[in-house]
C-alpha cells in the first residue's frame, strides 16, 4: 500500500469537506474491495475517510411501504435482518451470497453500490426493485444510479447515505458464481413490485448492471420459469473473460431468470 | 502516523504505526502475534481471520486504524491458559489440519460461525467456509471437527 | 505392544502448536536489524534489457542497497541447475541453458527476477522497487508447448535450438508397431494435461543472515529439503562451502513439491545479506507465489491403444510434448521422463508400451513436480484411454479393467518398473462395493427425473513410490542419491531422539516417526522427539517429496532403531547374566525367555550411560545412525470412482460421491493416511475441475494471477470422501509401507472426467471441466443425439 492518511470522520460535512479539499482522498466504509485494491498498489488514496462510525449512515427500518437501509450496514446484518427477510426475501438471500463470512461482517451495501462492480450482486437488487439512494446531496433513482463499469451517478464528494427499497410482493435472487473469486459470473434479480410491474436486473454479465427487458416482456406475459427461460438475451457486449464467454453468460440469464421466478416470494 | 487503541486478547494495547499499517501486519509486526498468518493479497484465504468485536474478519483486508476502539481476539487468545477451546481440541481430535499455516484463520471462523449458527448441517458449514482455504486436508476433517463441536453444543 | 505403535490412531503430537498460533514458519521467525527485500521482475514476457537504472530507488527512505545481474556476476554467484540429466533419442545430452538468478541481458518470463531492492521496512523496499527504472526492448514470446516447436517460433535460448530441450524416447517401438499392426482394436485420445499452480498457503520465504566473524551464513527457509538446498547453494551456486552454510526449514505451510526446488529469490537474499551486511528477510505475495513458484503439469499428449479381439491391450503408444517454462528448474527434466513414462502400464498387463517425450522451454514460469508429479499425467493417459475403450467396445469401463489387471507378482513392465506386489481386483472390488456401483443406474435414473445427468468413473491408478534406488537413479542420469539418513539417540532416562532427513510439513513425522519408535521400544510417543529440518542438527538428508519419507526415511530410522536394540540387547543379556538369544524385547521391557529376569528399557539405557558394567568391548552411550538406500520403488495402487451430477443448463458439475480405495501397504497412522489421501484427492478434483493456469497467448501474461482468477478447491466444492484401504504389504522394504502422499492426486483427475464425460454421454472433455466447458459438451452431445 502506498502513504495515506487515515481520517475517521465524526459527521457526514466533515467526510464530504475532506473529500472536497483532498481529490485523491477515498471514502472507505467496510473497505473489503477497497483495501485489496491498496494493497496491490493498484490505486492510492492521499487519505481514507472512515465513515462506517457515523450514526446518520446507519439504521435498518420500515419506513411506510419501503424498507430503508442505511450505508453502512453490512451484508451480513441485511442477510440476518428479520424485517428483510420477512418484506424482501429476495434481498436478503441476495446479501447473504455475498463473498464470505468475514466479508460479510465488514462489507457495506453503501460501498457496494458506489464502487459498481460489474460483477457485484447488490446493483441487481437495487435495479430490480427500483430502490432510490439517497445521498449526502440528493436522492438518485436506480434507474439513474449505475452508469457504467465502476462508473455511478454520484458525484466527487457525494457520500451515499441510505438506499430505500419499496417492498416488492414478490422477490428472488439467482447467482452462478465466478469459481474462484465466488463473485457473480451472472446473477439475475427477478421483482415483482406492488403495483404489479415487473423488473428483472442482471448482474455479472455485462460491464454495468441492466435490466433484461426481453424478459421482463415474457414474465409481464406470463410470471413463469418457462417464459422466462423462453426469452433470448442477447451476447452482444455482454463480458467476455476466462471465466465465461458472452455467449455462455447470455445463455445463463434466462436460465437463472427463471430459477429466480421459480423461487420469488 | 496512526494512533491504534485496541484490546487484544484481552489486553489493551496503544501504539503509532504508519497510517497504511494492516491490521495483520500490527498484530504479527507490532504485537508478535505471529499466529495470524498471511497467504494472499486479495482476501480470498483467509489464513488472518481474526474476531473483532466478536465477529470473524479478515485481518488483512483492514487497515489497523480502522479497528482502533474495537477489542481483538486472535487464535493466541482461543484458549483459556492451557484448557484449549473446544474447536480446537476439535480440529487436535479430528486430525483437521497438517501444515498449519491455514488453522488458526480456520478455527477462528469456525468458532464464528457456531456463534451465529449453533447447529449447521455439513452444507451449511461447508458454505460457511467459502472465506478460507485449506490446501491440506481436502476439508473433509475440518468438517468433521466443527461438526463435532457443534453436536456436542461447546461451540460457544 | 504399545497402544501407540503402528496402526494407531494417535492424534498428532506437532498439533498444539499450530492449533494456539504457537507455529513457528519462517516469516514469524525475528531477527534483529533484518531489512526486507522486493523483487523487481521483469513485466514482460520476453524482452531485452536494455539498461537498469537503479539510481533514484538508491535514493528512497530506507533503503539499503539494490542490487543487479551485474553485481551477482562480479561476485561470481554461479547459476542455478537442473540435477537431472536427459538424453535424447539421439544420445545427445539435454540442452540445458543458463538460468541466472537475476536475468542480466534477456527475461524469458513474466515475473523473471532482475534485481533486488533492500529497506529498512518492506513498505519501503515495495517503495524503492517502483523507482528502478529498467528499459526493455521487447521480443516476440511463445507460451504454448505445441507452438514453441513450431517453425519460427520465437527462440527463447540460444542453447536449444526450435526451443527443444530434449526428445526422449522409452520402451520398444517395433514392439508397438507389430503389436498395433496386429490389432483386433485400436482407440486414442488427444488430451492437455492443465498447467497448475501449486498455492501451499504459506507462500515462500528466507531469512539470510552472514556472520561476518565466522564467515558463515544462515538461511531460514520455506524447504522440503533443506540438506538439497544447501548442497545446490554450495556446490553449484558456490556462495559458501557447505559447512559455511546452515539451511533451516522451521514450520513450514505446506509444500506440494513447490518448496523443493532451489530458486532465485532463496539464493539472492543470501547473498545480498553478504554483500549488503544486513541480514535479509523476503516473504512472497501471493502473486510472486504465482509468478514464481514452479507450476506442474503442462503436457499435450496423443496416445493410442490397442486391443486384440478378446479386449485384451497389446499396445501402446503415447506421444508428449512438455513444458518446463523459461528455464529448467531443479528436477524438471525428470518429472515428464522418468517419473511419467515409466507409470504408462498401469495396473495392466501391456506387453508393448512405446512413449516419446518432448521437453521445450516457453515464455512462462519454469515448471516442476507437483504433487504426484508425472504419475497424475501418466494415470490420466492410461485412464481416459480404457475409458473411451469401454465405450467404443461396449464393455463395462470395470470389466475392461478386472479383464486386463496385472495378476501375478513380480510384474516386470516394458517401460522399466519392476512391480513387487498388489491386489488390484481387491481394491478395484472394495471401491466397486463403498460405492454401490452395481446400484449407479437407479441413482442416474432418479437424477434424470430431478433434470440432471449423473455419471459415473472409474480410475485405476498405480504410482511409484520411495524415491528412490540410487544407483537407479543415477543410471537414468540423476544428479543425487535418493537414500535417506537417520539417527536414534536414547538419553540416559530413556527419553528419545530421533534425527532424520526427511522433512515434515503437513505429513504429521512428528507422531508418526514417534509411533515407530512406540513400537519397538514400548516408550510413549510423548517421550519421543522427532528432530529436522536443520542442517546443523542433522547429517544429511534428501527431503521429503515423492511419498518417501515413510517408505525411505522410516526405513533409516527403522534400521537405525535395530542397530540401537541390538547394543541394548547385548547390555541387558549382560546385566541379566542371560545368553544374548535368550534375550527377548516385550513391551518395553528385556526379558530373559521363560524365566522371570526382566529390565526395563529405560534401565539399559541408563547403564549404557553409567558404563559401569557394560560387556566387555561394549562402547558407553546408546546412539545410532544408518542410512537406508531402498533396493526398489514402492507401488501404491488403487481405484477411485467417482459420481458427479451434471445441470446441462449451467454446465455446473457436482461431485456427488467420491470413493477411494487405496493399497498403501502398511499403515503406521490411518488417521494420517486418510487425511493425505482426502487433501490429495482435493487437489486431484481441483485439477478436474476448477484449476487451469492461464498466459495470455500474445502478450505472454499471466492471466491467473491471484486467487479472485485461479480457482482453488473450497469446502463447497468437495464432499466428505468415502476412504478405505486394502493391504499387500511392500516386500522390498523392511515395514511393508508403500507411500500415501501423492496417491489423491494421481488417481482423481481420471475419474471426475470420466464420470462427466459418462454423465454427458461423451469421449472427451478437457480439463479443468469448467462450466463453461462442460455446457458447450452438453449442448454439442444434444445437437449430436438431434442430429441423428
Amino acid at each position: 500500500m502506498y502513504q495515506t492518511t487515515y481520517v475517521r470522520a465524526s459527521s457526514l460535512a466533515e467526510a464530504a469537506n475532506l473529500l472536497r479539499d483532498n481529490p485523491d482522498a477515498k471514502l472507505i466504509s467496510g473497505g473489503q474491495t477497497l483495501v485489496p485494491t491498496l494493497r496491490q498498489r493498484l490505486a492510492r488514496a492521499s487519505h481514507l475517510v472512515d465513515i462506517v462510525h457515523l450514526a446518520e449512515l446507519r439504521g435498518l427500518t420500515l419506513e411506510g411501504d419501503r424498507v430503508v437501509i442505511g450505508a453502512t450496514t453490512t451484508h451480513a446484518e441485511l442477510a440476518a435482518s428479520d424485517l428483510v427477510r420477512q418484506r424482501i426475501p429476495g434481498l436478503a438471500h441476495l446479501a447473504g451470497l455475498i463473498g464470505d463470512p468475514p466479508v460479510r461482517h465488514l462489507g457495506t451495501i453503501g460501498g457496494s453500490i458506489a464502487n459498481n462492480d460489474p460483477a457485484a450482486d447488490y446493483p441487481a437488487a437495487v435495479l430490480a426493485l427500483n430502490a432510490a439512494v439517497h445521498t449526502s446531496r440528493r436522492t438518485i433513482g436506480a434507474d439513474d444510479f449505475f452508469t457504467g463499469l465502476f462508473e455511478t451517478a454520484l458525484d466527487p464528494g457525494e457520500i451515499v447515505v441510505r438506499v430505500s427499497f419499496p417492498i416488492p410482493r414478490r422477490s428472488a435472487y439467482e447467482k452462478f458464481h465466478q469459481s474462484a473469486s465466488r463473485f457473480a459470473l451472472v446473477g439475475v434479480f427477478v421483482a415483482v413490485l406492488a403495483d404489479g410491474s415487473i423488473r428483472v436486473a442482471v448482474t455479472g454479465a455485462g460491464p454495468c448492471v441492466f435490466r433484461a427487458t426481453s424478459i421482463e416482456s415474457a414474465l409481464a406475459r406470463s410470471f413463469t420459469a418457462e417464459a422466462a427461460e423462453s426469452a433470448a438475451i442477447s451476447a452482444d457486449g455482454l463480458n467476455s473473460d476466462i471465466h465465461g464467454s458472452a455467449e455462455f453468460r447470455a445463455h445463463l440469464v434466462p436460465v437463472l431468470a427463471a430459477r429466480a421466478v421459480a423461487q420469488a416470494r | 502516523m496512526a494512533q491504534i487503541n485496541v484490546k487484544v486478547n484481552g489486553r489493551a494495547v496503544s501504539k503509532q504505526v504508519e497510517d497504511r499499517t494492516l491490521l495483520v501486519e500490527f498484530l504479527r509486526e507490532t504485537l508478535g502475534l505471529t499466529g495470524t498468518h498471511v497467504g494472499c493479497d486479495t482476501g480470498q484465504c483467509g489464513a488472518c481471520v481474526v474476531h473483532l468485536d466478536g465477529r470473524a474478519v479478515k485481518s488483512c483486508t483492514m487497515i489497523a486504524a480502522q479497528a482502533s476502539g474495537s477489542e481483538i481476539t486472535t487464535i493466541e487468545g482461543l484458549a483459556k491458559g492451557d484448557e484449549l477451546h473446544p474447536m480446537q481440541a476439535a480440529f487436535h481430535r479430528h486430525h483437521a489440519l497438517q501444515c498449519g499455516f491455514c488453522t488458526p484463520g480456520m478455527i477462528m471462523t469456525a468458532v464464528d460461525l457456531l456463534r451465529r449458527i449453533p447447529h449447521p448441517d455439513e452444507a451449511t458449514i461447508r458454505a460457511n467456509l467459502d472465506g478460507n482455504l485449506c490446501r491440506c486436508t481436502g476439508y473433509h476433517n475440518i468438517v468433521k471437527a466443527i461438526a463435532a463441536v457443534a453436536e456436542s453444543g461447546a461451540g460457544v | 505392544m504399545a497402544h501407540d505403535g503402528i496402526g494407531a490412531r494417535l492424534p498428532r503430537k506437532e498439533d498444539r502448536r499450530f492449533i494456539t498460533g504457537a507455529g513457528n514458519y519462517t516469516d514469524d521467525i525475528v531477527v534483529r536489524n533484518a531489512a526486507h527485500a522486493e523483487f523487481v521482475r521483469s513485466p514482460h514476457a520476453h524482452a531485452r534489457i536494455l539498461r537498469i537504472d537503479v539510481s533514484a530507488a538508491l535514493r528512497a527512505p530506507g533503503v539499503i542497497g539494490v542490487l543487479t545481474g551485474a553485481e551477482l556476476a562480479d561476485d561470481k554467484v554461479g547459476g542455478l541447475i537442473c540435477g537431472w540429466m536427459i538424453h535424447s533419442k539421439d544420445g545427445s545430452p539435454m540442452r540445458a541453458a543458463p538460468y541466472a538468478p537475476l536475468a542480466r541481458d534477456v527475461v524469458r518470463y513474466v515475473g523473471n527476477p532482475v534485481a533486488i531492492v533492500v529497506a529498512e521496512t518492506k513498505n519501503e523496499a515495495r517503495d524503492a522497487a517502483e523507482l528502478v527504472e529498467v528499459e526493455y526492448e521487447e521480443l516476440a514470446s511463445v507460451v504454448d508447448p505445441a507452438a514453441a516447436q513450431a517453425p519460427g517460433a520465437p527462440q527463447i535460448h540460444a542453447e536449444a535450438p526450435g526451443n527443444t530441450i530434449y526428445q526422449w524416447a522409452l520402451g520398444d517401438k517395433g514392439a508397438v508397431d507389430r503389436a498395433f499392426a496386429g490389432a483386433a482394436h485400436r482407440v486414442e485420445v488427444d488430451l492437455i494435461n492443465n498447467r497448475l499452480v501449486p498455492n501451499a498457503i504459506e507462500p515462500r520465504a528466507a531469512t539470510a543472515i552472514y556472520d561476518r566473524a565466522e564467515g558463515r551464513f544462515t538461511l531460514y527457509t520455506t524447504s522440503q529439503n533443506p540438506h538439497v538446498t544447501r548442497l545446490v547453494l554450495s556446490a553449484f551456486v558456490g556462495l559458501a562451502p557447505e559447512h559455511k552454510l546452515r539451511v533451516v526449514a522451521p514450520d513450514v505451510g505446506g509444500g506440494f513439491w513447490s518448496k523443493i526446488f532451489i530458486y532465485p529469490e532463496e539464493t539472492v537474499c543470501l547473498w545480498a545479506a553478504r554483500r549488503l551486511g544486513v541480514p535479509v528477510k523476503w516473504a512472497a505475495d501471493r502473486r510472486e507465489s504465482f509468478l514464481a513458484d514452479a507450476h506442474g503439469r503442462d503436457h499435450v499428449t496423443h496416445a493410442e491403444m490397442a486391443f486384440d479381439a478378446s479386449h485384451k491391450i497389446v499396445g501402446l503408444r503415447v506421444k508428449t510434448i512438455a513444458n518446463l517454462g523459461a528455464y529448467m528448474s531443479t528436477f524438471s527434466s525428470s518429472v515428464p521422463t522418468y517419473l511419467y513414462a515409466t507409470l504408462l502400464s498401469g495396473q495392466y498387463d501391456i506387453p508393448a508400451i512405446y512413449a516419446e517425450v518432448d521437453a521445450v522451454y516457453t515464455n512462462t514460469t519454469p515448471v516442476d513436480a507437483y504433487r504426484g508429479a508425472g504419475r497424475p499425467e501418466a494415470t490420466y493417459v492410461v485412464e481416459r484411454l480404457m475409458d473411451i475403450a469401454a465405450r467404443r467396445l461396449r464393455i463395462d469401463a470395470a470389466e475392461i479393467r478386472r479383464k486386463n489387471f496385472i495378476r501375478s507378482f513380480p510384474h516386470q513392465t516394458p517401460v522399466i518398473m519392476n512391480y513387487d506386489t498388489g491386489d488390484y481386483e481387491a481394491s478395484l472390488n472394495a471401491a466397486l462395493s463403498a460405492a454401490r456401483y452395481a446400484e449407479f443406474p437407479a441413482r442416474r435414473a432418479e437424477a434424470r427425473s430431478r433434470g440432471k445427468l449423473r455419471g459415473i468413473g472409474l480410475s485405476c491408478y498405480i504410482e511409484a513410490c520411495g524415491l528412490a534406488p540410487s544407483q537407479a537413479v543415477g543410471s537414468l542420469g540423476g544428479g543425487v542419491g535418493l537414500w535417506e539418513s537417520a539417527e536414534v539417540r536414547v538419553n540416559p532416562v530413556g527419553t528419545i531422539e530421533v534425527l532424520t532427513g526427511s522433512h515434515s510439513h503437513g505429513q504429521g513425522h512428528e507422531t508418526t516417526f514417534a509411533q515407530l519408535v512406540a513400537e519397538r521400544f514400548g516408550v510413549p510417543t510423548d517421550q519421543v522427539s522427532i528432530i529436522h529440518g536443520d542442517t546443523d542438527k542433522v547429517q544429511f538428508g534428501m527431503g521429503t517429496y515423492g511419498s518417501r519419507s515413510a517408505a525411505v526415511g522410516m526405513s533409516a530410522v527403522n534400521k537405525a532403531l535395530e542397530r540401537v536394540e541390538a547394543k541394548a540387547r547385548r547390555i541387558a543379556a549382560h546385566l541379566m547374566e542371560a545368553a544374548e538369544s535368550d534375550v527377548e524385547l516385550k513391551g518395553g521391557e528385556f526379558v530373559v525367555a521363560g524365566t522371570d529376569k526382566k529390565i526395563a528399557f529405560a534401565n539399559v539405557a541408563l547403564a549404557a550411560y553409567t558404563a559401569h558394567n557394560l560387556p566387555p568391548g561394549t562402547e558407553p552411550g546408546l546412539k545410532e545412525g544408518a542410512f537406508y538406500d531402498p533396493v526398489n520403488f514402492t507401488f501404491p495402487a488403487g481405484t477411485y470412482v467417482c459420481e458427479v451430477e451434471v445441470d446441462p443448463k449451467t454446465g455446473a458439475v457436482e461431485i456427488v460421491q467420491f470413493t477411494a480405495a487405496d493399497d498403501f501397504g502398511t499403515i503406521v497412522n490411518p488417521m494420517i493416511v486418510e487425511g493425505q489421501v482426502h487433501g490429495g484427492l482435493a487437489q486431484g478434483i481441483g485439477q478436474a475441475l476448477l484449476e487451469g493456469c492461464r498466459y495470455d497467448r500474445d502478450s505472454g501474461q499471466l492471466v491467473t494471477a491471484t486467487f479472485m482468477d485461479y480457482a482453488m478447491p473450497r469446502a463447497r466444492d468437495l464432499v466428505s470422501f468415502n476412504v478405505s484401504t486394502t493391504a499387500t504389504p511392500c516386500k522390498t522394504n523392511p515395514l511393508g509401507i508403500k507411500g500415501c502422499g501423492e496417491a489423491g492426486a494421481i488417481g482423481s483427475p481420471a475419474a471426475v472426467i470420466n464420470a462427466i464425460a459418462n454423465a454427458i454421454g461423451v469421449e472427451r472433455i478437457e480439463m479443468p471441466a469448467t462450466a463453461q466447458r462442460v455446457w458447450e459438451t452438453c449442448r454439442a452431445a444434444q445437437a449430436a443425439v438431434a442430429a441423428q
